[in-house]
């Protein structure tokens, strides 16, 4: 429909004047919000008290229905999921899904004790999750791929603890507020995994991509070792996750590696457990500028690692005259 | 009295008598709709690619397009923030786009004032293609030609949808102008 007539400013000053000043008022938003743009292009992480104040007091809105979500894996799934029907079948679905799971990590596990008898002195300690939380939302608009989550810094939530669920890695704490924090999903194209295959040690980076799957990105060069159904759990690297963690399971094969279905679908997702840092040390150590090591950072290294294992002191040398008293 | 025309005392937004429109909703309506559409990241959907439809924008281009000058100009500025507090844009893609098609339909209007379903449709169309793919350019995520594959689904869900989204607007605008405050 046309104007109305008060809008058109025809020889009247000051409806001329309003007219401008509105234009005025725009440009100028329209100029801060580039200004803005910039910076946070430039600084992903300079807004994020805006950001998490506002997640949190919407939060509270976002964790009724959080309670009901259960079972689906996209949109119009997510509207089916609210139905009863064939919810037994998804259970059933569900559990076998998860003991798939559970078995690749076990095999995982076996080969990491394996490793682990070889060494010995390395305390294995048991690691409780830092908080048990549910993914209330995600940025399902942007082209980035964040969650919501219903835990903040009351409940013990810092920067950079992974997010997982029964059935695997789901991501890693981005920004935290007082009662909701942001998640990094897995399936970000600016999330990296370093991830190891379950059953050896052949090592990937999983790498998220736009459709929901991760693209692995072989270490090694050569023959593609990959086969189609190899299931990847986390490595441990860069000590951000623990290792042993499932990520993904190979659906295609490709010249550097494949592409992966992820194996915790966030949106099967109901409740998730927040753990903390792996090695908070090496990560503190990673994020150190790259300008070389320093006095004080040596320092400040050596003092967060644990105290090196004592070493038994070694055999002496015995004379080679001397025979050993068992021979 | 029973004489008179039935609808002398009564229209389509309740009785004319003693009572009248209600400021805070004549001018309060489509800021609050827009303010709830910009909420959609906090529905329990975790999905795994964009697929749902810009629905703050969308809500911006349906009152904008129906009600012309109901929406200040600067309005893109307030809006744009709180959709970028929640979508998991960076901050100011959102206030960038809102205030600069805010004014792209203002020169539009002197242009073309009298307009029909099929131009605001064909608009709208022009402007969500836009929105859609600045935001992905502006997101800072790393684009592949797969990337924009991807926003196909979620475009054309949009561009069905904004009719929809248009007949919603209607509905509101008509509580909008409901009498409710009692004139004493």
């Amino acid at each position: 429909m046309a104007s109305p007539a008060a809008q058109r400013s025809g020889t009247n000053r000051r409806a001329q004047f309003g007219v401008f000043a509105g234009y005025l008022l725009a440009s100028a938003g329209a100029a801060i919000g580039a200004l803005l743009l910039i910076v946070s292009l430039l600084r992903p992480e300079a807004f994020a008290g805006l950001r998490t104040m506002a997640s949190d007091v919407t939060a509270s809105v976002g964790e009724a229905g959080a309670a009901g979500r259960v079972g689906t894996s996209n949109f119009f799934d997510a509207i089916a999921g609210y139905y009863e029907a064939g919810s037994k079948n998804a259970q059933m679905k569900e559990e076998i899904a998860i003991a798939r799971v559970k078995l690749a990590e076990a095999r995982a596990l076996e080969q990491e004790n394996e490793q682990l008898k070889a060494v010995l002195g390395l305390a294995q300690d048991e690691r409780k999750p830092v908080a048990i939380a549910r993914l209330i939302g995600s940025t399902s608009v942007s082209a980035r791929r964040f969650a919501y989550l219903s835990a903040g810094r009351d409940d013990g939530v810092k920067v950079g603890m992974p997010v997982t669920s029964p059935m695997g890695l789901v991501g890693r704490v981005l920004e935290v507020g007082r009662t909701s924090s942001r998640v990094l999903l897995l399936t970000d194209s600016e999330s990296i995994v370093p991830v190891r295959r379950a059953t050896d040690n052949v090592v990937a980076f999983a790498e998220g991509r736009a459709d929901g799957s991760l693209r692995l990105r072989l270490l090694t060069l050569g023959v593609n070792p990959l086969e189609i159904g190899d299931v990847f759990v986390t490595s441990g690297s860069g000590g951000m996750f623990r290792p042993g963690i499932a990520v993904a399971m190979v659906t295609e094969l490709n010249d550097d590696g494949g592409i992966a279905r992820l194996l915790s679908n966030p949106a099967a997702t109901d409740v998730v457990l927040v753990e903390p840092v792996w090695q908070p040390e090496a990560v503190a150590m990673l994020e150190r500028p790259p300008s070389g090591p320093t006095e004080q950072g040596i320092e400040e290294v050596a003092a967060a690692l644990p105290e090196p294992p004592v070493s038994p002191p070694p055999p002496p040398v015995a004379p080679s005259g001397a025979a050993a008293p068992d021979e | 009295m029973e004489k008179l025309n039935p609808t002398a005392r009564r229209d389509l937004f309740g009785s004319k008598i003693n009572r009248d429109h209600s400021p805070a909703l004549v001018y309060g309506v489509p800021w609050l709709s827009i303010v709830l559409a910009s909420l959609v990241p906090m529905l329990p959907v975790i999905a795994p690619a964009p697929v749902v439809p810009p629905l703050a924008f969308m809500f911006l281009l349906a009152w904008r397009l129906l009600r012309p000058g109901l929406l200040p100009l600067w309005a893109g500025f307030p809006l744009g923030l709180i959709d970028d507090l929640l979508s998991g844009q960076p901050l100011g893609s959102s206030i960038l786009l809102f205030s600069l098609t805010l004014i792209a339909l203002d020169l539009f209007e002197l242009r073309f004032p009298w307009r029909g379903f099929w131009q605001d449709w064909i608009v709208a169309a022009v402007l969500i293609t836009l929105f859609l793919l600045l935001s992905a350019v502006f997101s800072a995520a790393r684009l592949d030609l797969l990337h924009f594959w991807l926003l196909a689904p979620q475009l054309l869900l949009s561009l069905v949808l904004f009719p929809i989204i248009v007949g919603v607007v209607v509905i509101l605008d008509r509580m909008r102008l409901l009498r409710v405050r009692r004139i004493d």
